[in-house]
């Protein structure tokens, strides 16, 4: 049997794939960051978030304290939350709703304009942190933030984990799981999401034009909280 | 020229040790309530994730924004000229200090690191207000020690004016950057307001004047110095110049979010179904710290009536910073326009917050420390003139 001319540009094809392949893999693997590389602002790492697969579970919540050694101490008005559910409910319609709030991690930050001491800041890739060492514990950046994202440690901390440095008497939020994001893995939320939940929360490289959620963005509505404010967040939310 | 004789005080009356004694007391109770509160960590004050300001920040802004006020006197002596003021001129230096240092002590004591101190010394962000202040503050502290140093020697007096306007300029930026703090929260429906920089100024002008007034009334009644109706009168009217002032800007304030819809459920929130804060603004800040005090001021010439303004003045002016402060927070935060927000983190309700004895004593600490410092420095250097009747007034003024 004759293999026909469509077989052999098919094969030729094939052959060249699996010739280039690796080579575009090691394209892949130099652009990845190592961990002595700092953030590089070619990157924003960002969230969607499709509410309407947002169900009245709590695993990105659940999943976010497990990860980040967030305990409670049974004072909820003191406890530190760096994500949580929220409801609502248009006070005309009625139309219920419900989604996870977290840091926005937004392009221009409130928190790290006022904060007296640089301690909040945004990594070139777009992630707002706290650095615990020059944190003075004032809360200007809780008033700040247009999103009350953040916590003010109240008590002393046990049962920390490595990658997640907490301290009494210091500011602390949603990390975006810094510490998986630079291994190259997604944040424990949208994972637990993605396991146990509806599915609604996606994580990554905003400014990828071969990403998913950069394409999901360009093809399909979505909106910011207090988009008003102009701060350009890092966190996006459709059936919003 | 008749020149004005200062004198320090004697100090040495069992009044004095006494008053001493209660203040020192007071300022260890705030201390001992700085340590309790950085030990256990801020869980045992009433602040919360919502109230992040608490009862500490309404003493120290109070005490802040009146420090400022406080060197108004020698400004207008100085910079404006009326000879009248001038002998009062050197205690109105001094409570601008201590008024700041008691305000600042509280501030930084309670801190969640009151020992990391020495990084918002070493590191700073620009673009921060709060690190503005930090300038702002050391600032005023230095140009006001050099004011009093020209008016003290009498080398330097030819150079007071000068000082004088450098240290009046830097008050008005100093109370606009404490304003500003508020006035640049643009997420906040009660702050971001523009308003708030001029409102802060004309309260450090009532505030301050008010603390002056009986600070100056104690110190010539404790130590036996004669204090004219001239001087008095002078001042009685122009705390009612400030007081009707701020009557006026948070008149402005109020009807401006008045007339803007998506300000409506602010203000009702605070002019009508607040509670502790609707009932603070309108028994406290308007009529105790505003009206009272007007009808004392211009209805009556008794000393009690104007010692009872000023008292007025003051308690009116913690209301008001309560007021701003912790009702500013307690209101929810506007997320979601249109919708009614529940969570676990308390968002979509109205916060609660119940001042802690820790908080308070260390509140009081700071006014206790502000004092403490004037009644030393009065022992220690002549801040006040001998005399204060009408006419060694009237001849130094000639």
């Amino acid at each position: 049997m004759n293999p026909d001319r469509r077989q052999v540009l098919a094969w030729g094809a094939a052959a060249t794939a699996a010739a280039l392949a690796p080579g575009l893999r090691l394209v892949e693997l130099a652009q990845a960051r190592s961990p002595q590389e700092a953030a590089s602002k070619l990157q924003r790492w960002g969230l969607l978030i499709d509410i309407t697969k947002c169900g009245e579970c709590d695993a990105c919540v659940t999943a976010c304290h497990e990860e980040n050694g967030i305990t409670s101490n049974a004072r909820p008005a003191t406890d530190a939350q760096w994500i949580r559910k929220v409801s609502l409910r248009d006070t005309r319609t009625g139309y219920a709703q419900t989604l996870p709030l977290m840091c926005q991690h937004c392009e221009h930050p409130p928190c790290v304009d006022v904060c007296p001491t640089g301690a909040s800041f945004k990594r070139a890739d777009g992630i707002v942190l706290v650095d615990k060492h020059t944190c003075i514990g004032c809360r200007y950046c809780v008033m700040a933030c247009p999103y009350a994202a953040r916590s003010f440690v109240h008590e002393t901390v046990s049962g920390q984990k490595a990658d997640v440095p907490r301290g009494k008497g210091t500011v602390e939020a949603c990390t975006l799981c810094v510490h998986r994001v630079d291994r190259g893995a997604t944040p424990a939320c949208v994972e637990a999401c993605g396991r146990d939940g509806g599915g609604a929360m996606a994580f990554g490289d905003l400014n990828d034009a071969s990403s998913a959620i950069h394409r999901r963005l360009k093809s399909e509505p979505s909106s910011q909280i207090r988009a008003d404010l102009a701060l350009n967040t890092g966190v996006r939310y459709q059936g919003l | 020229m008749a020149s004005i004789q200062y004198r320090e005080i004697d100090g040495r009356s069992g009044g004095y040790a006494a008053l001493l004694a209660v203040l020192g007391a007071l300022i260890i109770a705030g201390l001992a309530a700085a340590w309790t509160m950085e030990h256990h960590g801020h869980h045992i004050t009433g602040m919360s994730n919502r109230i992040v300001w608490g009862i500490p920040h309404v003493f120290a802004v109070f005490l802040i924004v009146a420090a400022s006020g406080a060197l108004n006197v020698a400004s207008i002596a100085s910079v404006f000229g009326r000879e009248l003021y001038k002998p009062l001129a050197r205690l109105s230096g001094l409570l601008a200090v201590t008024l700041l240092a008691g305000g600042l002590a509280v501030l930084v004591l309670d801190l969640g690191r009151p020992e990391r101190l020495i990084v918002a010394m070493t590191h700073y962000n620009f673009k921060s207000i709060f690190a503005w202040n930090i300038f702002l503050y050391t600032g005023f502290f230095a140009i006001v020690a050099l004011y009093l140093w020209t008016m003290f020697e009498r080398r330097m007096n030819r150079h007071s004016a000068r000082m004088g306007l450098l240290a009046f300029v830097w008050r008005l930026v100093l109370t606009t950057g404490t304003g500003s703090i508020f006035g640049f929260l643009v997420a906040r429906e009660p702050y971001d307001s523009a308003l708030l920089a001029p409102l802060f100024i004309v309260m450090s002008f009532s505030f301050g004047l008010a603390i002056f007034v009986l600070v100056l009334m104690a110190g010539c009644r404790w130590t036996g110095r004669a204090l004219g109706d001239v001087v008095l009168n002078r001042l009685r009217n122009l705390l009612g110049v400030f007081v009707a002032t701020v009557l006026y800007f948070v008149a402005v304030h109020h009807l401006t979010n008045l007339y803007i819809a998506r300000q409506h459920e602010l203000e009702r929130f605070l002019l009508w179904e607040g509670g502790i804060y609707t009932a603070l603004f309108w028994l406290g800040q308007i009529l105790i710290g505003g009206i009272l005090p007007l009808a004392l001021l211009y209805g009556t010439a008794s000393r009690r009536a104007l010692v009872a303004a000023a008292l007025g003045v003051i308690v009116g002016g913690l209301a008001q910073v309560y007021v701003l402060i912790i009702g500013g927070q307690a209101y929810p935060q506007l997320l979601f326009p249109g919708k009614e927000v529940r969570s676990s983190f308390f968002d979509g309700v109205v916060a609660s917050y119940a001042p802690s004895l820790p908080e308070v004593a260390l509140g009081v600490g700071g006014v206790a420390l502000a004092l403490a410092l004037t009644a030393v420095a009065l022992k220690v250097l002549p801040f006040l003139p001998r005399s204060l009747a009408d006419g060694d007034i009237a001849a130094a003024a000639a």
